[in-house]
């Protein structure tokens, strides 16, 4: 018996096994759903072979958040595999890390900026809308924040992509909730993925993180984190939408 | 046990499965950058797919270490023997 027994769940982001949509899929899987993960682009390939990885059998489909055709289409991919879904997970995110993190705040051109607030933010509200023919009331949309409230090293402008993803949640869930669909967030602390190696600078966070973290802090453990996601995606939190659920050992609650 | 040679050409399979690059050109002294032109997100894949088709283990630390073809598949022999 798990907490997902019955229920279709699509993870959006998982390219390797240290994505944390691979921990979420993988957790979910464990909890009795069945899983279709999907990822974009040149990372597809990756994701087709990564999925041996898990304790199920996988469908993959593509999914680029900033092609309107493919989110158009996403529908007919998905009923291919599943016949409804009753929950979304958003595990995606892109800044470039050339021009907009690691210290370049000051510079970051628009263009890139915009990408990374479409990528980022735009997209949870567009991957919702596309999931909603498939979605009934009870289903779930969860997608993965890092704390937006303050300013931190390097973060720069995924900081500012992240700002906007927290209030796009709750427009969302404002809006979904009359449907019976909740909205909810999860705030992580720093975990070593491919997104977080790719920030210039993201490793001081981790030190810091462990040494505050009234619980501690280990970046290499996403399980901490799946299972608040699929404990979003439950029955369990029946009445909790536009919610920020922070899995960050209890760092956001300390002062110093 | 399989030979160097045989991991090698297991190896050039994946390359050119992945990165389109002919299987003959995938020789120990070419670098994956410089030579072969392989990009980072190539590589990641060329990794979890020797992982799978090795049986080993390549940890990410590891991987900025292995510049030449030659060095991946000494990689591989050794998490294949240890
Ligand atoms: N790693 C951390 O420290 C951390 C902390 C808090 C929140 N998060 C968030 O968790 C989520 C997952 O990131 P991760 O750390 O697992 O890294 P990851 O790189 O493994 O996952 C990010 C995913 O986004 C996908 N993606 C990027 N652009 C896309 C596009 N246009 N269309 C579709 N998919 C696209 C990538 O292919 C990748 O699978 C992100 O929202 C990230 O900001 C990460």
């Amino acid at each position: 018996m798990g907490i997902l027994d019955g229920k279709r769940i699509l993870v959006a982001g998982v390219t390797m096994d240290t994505s944390i949509g691979f921990a979420v899929a993988r957790v979910a899987q464990e909890q009795g759903a069945t899983v279709v993960v999907s990822n974009f682009g040149r990372a597809l390939g990756i994701t087709k072979r990564i999925v041996s990885r898990l304790p199920k059998e996988t469908p993959v489909v593509e999914l680029d958040v900033t092609d309107q055709e493919h989110l158009d289409r996403l529908p007919e991919l998905l009923r291919e595999h599943v016949d409804g879904l009753d929950g979304v997970v958003h595990s995606i995110a892109y800044g470039n890390p050339e021009t907009l993190l690691g210290g370049k705040f000051l510079t970051g051109p628009w263009p890139d900026v915009a990408q990374a607030v479409q990528v980022s933010a735009y997209s949870l509200a567009s991957l919702s809308n596309a999931c909603l023919p498939l979605m009934g009331s009870g289903g779930s949309v969860v997608g993965m924040t890092f704390d937006a409230t303050v300013a931190w090293p390097a973060y720069d402008w995924m900081g500012v992509a992240k700002a906007g993803l927290e209030s796009c949640s709750r427009y969302l869930a404002r809006d979904l909730g009359p449907q019976g669909i909740r909205v909810n967030l999860v705030s992580a602390g720093p975990l070593k993925t491919l997104a977080a190696k790719a920030i210039p600078g993201f490793e001081e966070l981790e030190s810091m993180w462990s040494d505050r973290a009234p619980l501690g802090w280990d970046e290499k453990d996403h399980e901490p984190t799946a299972k608040a996601v699929v404990a979003l995606l439950s029955d369990f939190f029946p009445a909790t939408t536009g919610e920020i659920v922070h899995v960050d050992g209890g760092y956001h609650a300390m002062g110093a | 046990m399989a030979t160097t040679e045989e991991i090698r050409a297991d190896l050039a399979e994946i390359v050119n499965e992945v990165a389109g690059i002919p299987a003959d050109d995938v020789q120990l002294d070419k670098s994956f950058t410089d030579d072969l032109d392989v990009d980072s997100l190539s590589m990641v894949e060329v990794v979890v797919a020797a992982e799978e088709k090795f049986d080993v283990k390549i940890p990410d630390d590891e991987v900025k270490n292995l510049k030449t073809v030659g060095d991946a598949v000494a990689f591989i022999e050794r998490a294949q023997n240890g």
